[in-house]
């Protein structure tokens, strides 16, 4: 029985009744109870807290080491833990008036915890549960892995489509056909979430599908190798093909929220792509990155708006403005790189920081007011045109958006696969090494600032005509620190990673406005865990295969065996 | 035999210490010179004097005619220097093609246009580049272990691999610091067969800290000694092992008055400290 570590179980469980604790105090069971995930069963407070015991107990299972009923049991003993704690707090807030200090510690608190039953029943129910799901989350922890990763990406599946119920079904409102499989799938509009025969649905589709896949996926990669050089290549222009008719037809298909949604994240994608090569490839970390978004938006701004309150009006067509734009942005990047060429790690992050501030704080200036609007900012930005459409709404802007992440994609993409890219990555490995290879220092860390800052520079002018008005505080420090986040979160120098990150980071927190409240509590939350299971990132910077083919390593070896 | 590197009066201060003091070394070419000495006596500065990493107070270096004390570490790369290092210092989460890839720096020429435009010349760069890489990487007997990340690798692997990397660039001169630390006596007896190798097929001059006297003694066509930052002996192999100044600085005065060191007690005594 040595592999039954009491202590850690009792110890996890009473970590995780503390995150419980904690959750419930912050005021989210309860303000999040009014939100169904699937209708009439489960809330979103009690999901927040199923989740909190599924985690725990599947962190429980791994610390018996044993393939059996044993883990089971450790879960349910630390789902138990749990149901104690939340018990306690709960007969604590019933008898006691804890308000004064703790606003959310209310009545209603406690009957959502007792599921109406009252203090003594109540409390049993809810200790039972916690048991119940303390054993569920453990006995995912002893599936087989392609059933437990079936399995969670169902309850995942089923989780996200019954928060984004409401998105969902304004998006697809006009689409005629569909309406009756949604009123199905989500109820008739009266409740929110799920409808219980819907979530059934979804976790089966998805988890099935999952599987099916898995087990299919090596035999359907082996069947598209054998296949000969030609098709593979149609095969391959094909996906391309459909992914490119999805990328056009997206906009329609979302409707306006969502595209707007899919805007503000590509907005920060592209950034991402920039300060990915200043962080990610070169490893120099740069905490003021906004500046240049600012200065991208700024330049537009000022070259184009028809306002009149600015001492000079230029009334600049926006095509020429943008690469103006871009060029101040490159031009402020190697201004900034210049002075911080010798330093390293923490220095240079403060200096930047201090840089992203410095243009922020020019920006609010009144010494610049009637050049740049001062606090005011610039309104009146026109939108530009485009082969005589106007790209004034969020569905031609996506297009515009889409540009411009491709060309910052493929341009990072190549850069990466150059000489360029690998001196990047030898700088951010070791910089005196590097050096000492051949590498210029100087230009190749002025490149990578000079790239990082034009990608940026493209997106503040394009956010400049999203928005028709700039104010300094759209560019405070914030912004600097969710685009690192992204960066870190989707993988460090990984470029996929970018995407995954934009969309956790910056498309999922928009998606959720409606917890707004709450968003930077998940979010910090979000980071620790992160950091803590997976530091690579979600998507991690893969590495090339470039050596020959195993065939002509036999070969090669045979010959040098010889040789010798 | 005209001498590649000449050194002439080096000095290298540290605040109140000097690191190496007034010292002057030629390097014959394609010799195997070795520069030994107790820890601390210099010999890692005066490699860095010569690479870059330092610029010395006074004297000068000169390489091939170009003098190169005061010039960027890239600068004296790009003359037909490399080096390795004592700690190995690869570019730990690049692949071991990709450590080389960048060896071959200095003979590259596709700018950041280039790269996204995907020039001839870029493609002309990255076929050489990979070519050498390759090249290398079966040179120093690692193929087939060319797409692992180098951090990954053995450890007697990764010394390789710093060394094909430091080849990539093609140098003149290669400086290898103490390349067998921390091998055993079959593993140090299969590098010296390598770095012999190394010099007969390549043509090029090397220069090495060891502390593995057999190493040393074996391969070495001439041998400086520092201690101190100062040179105390140069010459023969054999005429260092019986220098009565080279006993004393390892062993003490005492040892040196008996005259009967040898070289394999020169080694334990090394490894004691």
């Amino acid at each position: 029985m040595s592999t039954f570590d009491w202590k850690k179980i009792l110890q996890i469980g009473l970590i995780g009744g503390i995150v419980g604790v904690l959750i419930a105090l912050v005021g989210m069971v309860e303000e999040f109870n009014e939100r169904d995930i699937i209708a009439g069963t489960l809330t979103m407070g009690w999901t927040m807290l199923i989740l909190t015991v599924l985690v725990m107990a599947y962190f429980v299972a791994g610390t018996v080491k044993a393939h059996s009923w044993l883990n089971v049991a450790a879960g349910a003993l630390s789902g138990a833990v749990f149901s104690v704690v939340m018990s306690l707090l709960t007969w604590m807030v019933d008898s006691f008036d804890l308000r004064q200090t703790l606003v959310n510690a209310s009545p209603s608190l406690v009957k959502i915890l007792t599921f109406e039953q009252g203090i003594p029943n109540g409390l049993i129910t809810l200790i039972v549960a916690g048991i119940v799901v303390g054993a569920v989350g453990s006995a995912i922890f002893i599936l087989p892995e392609r059933i437990r990763k079936a399995v969670t990406l169902g309850l995942g599946m089923v989780a996200f489509l019954g928060l984004m119920q409401d998105i969902i079904q304004v998006s697809l409102a006009g689409f005629e056909g569909l309406s009756d499989a949604i009123a199905w799938m989500f109820g008739r509009g009266i409740e929110n979430g799920l409808s219980v025969a819907g979530a059934i649905t979804v976790f089966l589709v998805v988890s099935v599908s999952n599987l099916l896949w898995d087990t299919n996926a090596p035999k359907v990669n082996a069947r598209i190798e054998k296949l000969p050089q030609k098709s593979r290549r149609s095969l391959k222009w094909f996906g391309y093909g459909m992914l490119f008719l999805v990328i056009i037809y997206l906009p329609a298909i979302l409707g306006l929220y969502l595209t707007e949604v899919v805007n503000s994240t590509g907005l920060f994608i592209l950034m991402g792509l920039g300060l990915n090569i200043v962080v990610g490839f070169a490893g120099l970390l740069d905490l003021g990155y906004v500046a240049f978004y600012a200065i991208g938006a700024y330049t537009v701004g000022v070259l184009t708006n028809l306002s009149g309150e600015l001492t000079s009006s230029f009334g600049w067509n926006f095509w020429f403005a943008l690469p103006a734009a871009v060029a101040l942005a490159v031009i402020a990047g190697v201004m900034l790189g210049i002075p911080v060429l010798n330093m390293r790690g923490d220095y240079l992050a403060i200096v930047t920081l201090g840089f992203g501030e410095i243009i922020r704080i020019l920006a609010l200036s009144d010494f610049l007011k009637p050049h740049i609007g001062g606090s005011q900012g610039i309104v009146n930005i026109p939108p530009p045109k485009f082969l005589e459409v106007l790209v004034n709404n969020p569905q031609t802007l996506y297009y515009f958006i889409v540009a411009g992440a491709v060309l910052a994609l493929f341009t990072s993409q190549r850069l990466r696969d150059s000489r360029l890219g690998r001196s990047w990555k030898a700088l951010r490995e070791d910089e005196d090494v590097a050096q000492a290879m051949g590498i210029n220092l100087v230009a190749t860390k002025l490149m990578a600032f000079a790239t990082g800052a034009a990608f940026s520079g493209l997106s503040g002018s394009i956010l400049a005509v999203k928005l028709g008005t700039i104010y300094p505080h759209s560019f405070a420090l914030l912004i600097s620190i969710n685009v690192l986040a992204l960066i870190i979160v989707g993988g460090m120098g990984s470029i996929p990673g970018v995407f995954v990150g934009g969309l956790l980071l910056a498309g999922v927190p928009e998606l959720l406005r409606e917890f707004a409240e709450y968003r930077l509590l998940i979010y910090g939350a979000l980071l620790v865990v992160m950091m803590q299971v997976r530091p690579e990132g979600f998507w991690p910077e893969a590495t090339h295969k470039r050596e020959l083919h195993e065939a002509d390593e036999e070969a090669r070896l045979t010959a040098e065996g010889q040789e010798a | 035999m005209a001498s590649i590197l000449s050194a002439k009066n080096v000095t290298k201060q540290f605040g109140g210490l000097t690191a190496v003091n007034n010292l002057s070394v030629e390097i014959p070419e394609q010799s195997i010179s070795s520069i030994i000495g107790p820890n601390g006596a210099g010999k890692t500065t005066f490699f860095n004097c010569i690479t870059g990493f330092y610029t010395p107070e006074m004297g000068e270096i000169v390489f091939n005619g170009n003098r190169i004390d005061g010039l960027r570490s890239d600068q004296v790369t790009r003359l037909g220097i490399s080096r390795t290092y004592q700690n190995i210092r690869l570019f730990s989460n690049l692949t071991a093609i990709e450590n080389i890839m960048v060896g071959f720096e200095p003979h590259l020429k596709t700018n950041w246009f280039d790269a996204v435009v995907r020039t001839p010349r870029y493609h002309k760069d990255e076929q050489a580049a990979h070519e050498e890489a390759i090249k290398f990487l079966r040179f120093v007997g690692l193929a087939g272990l060319g797409d692992q990340v180098a951090r990954n690798l053995p450890y007697g692997a990764q010394r390789r691999l710093e060394i094909a990397r430091a080849l990539a660039s093609r140098p003149g001169l290669l400086l290898l610091d103490e390349p067998t630390a921390g091998m055993n006596p079959n593993e140090t007896l299969e590098m010296m067969h390598f770095i012999r190798n190394l010099r007969d097929s390549l043509g090029i001059t090397i220069l090495l800290i060891e502390h593995d006297m057999r190493l040393v003694m074996g391969i070495s066509e001439q041998v400086t000694v520092l201690d101190f930052g100062e040179k105390i002996a140069e010459g023969l192999p054999k005429e260092i092992q019986t220098n009565p100044r080279v006993i004393e600085a390892y062993l003490g005065r005492g040892a040196a008055t008996e005259g009967m060191a040898t070289a394999h007690e020169m080694t334990s005594k090394k490894k004691a400290s």
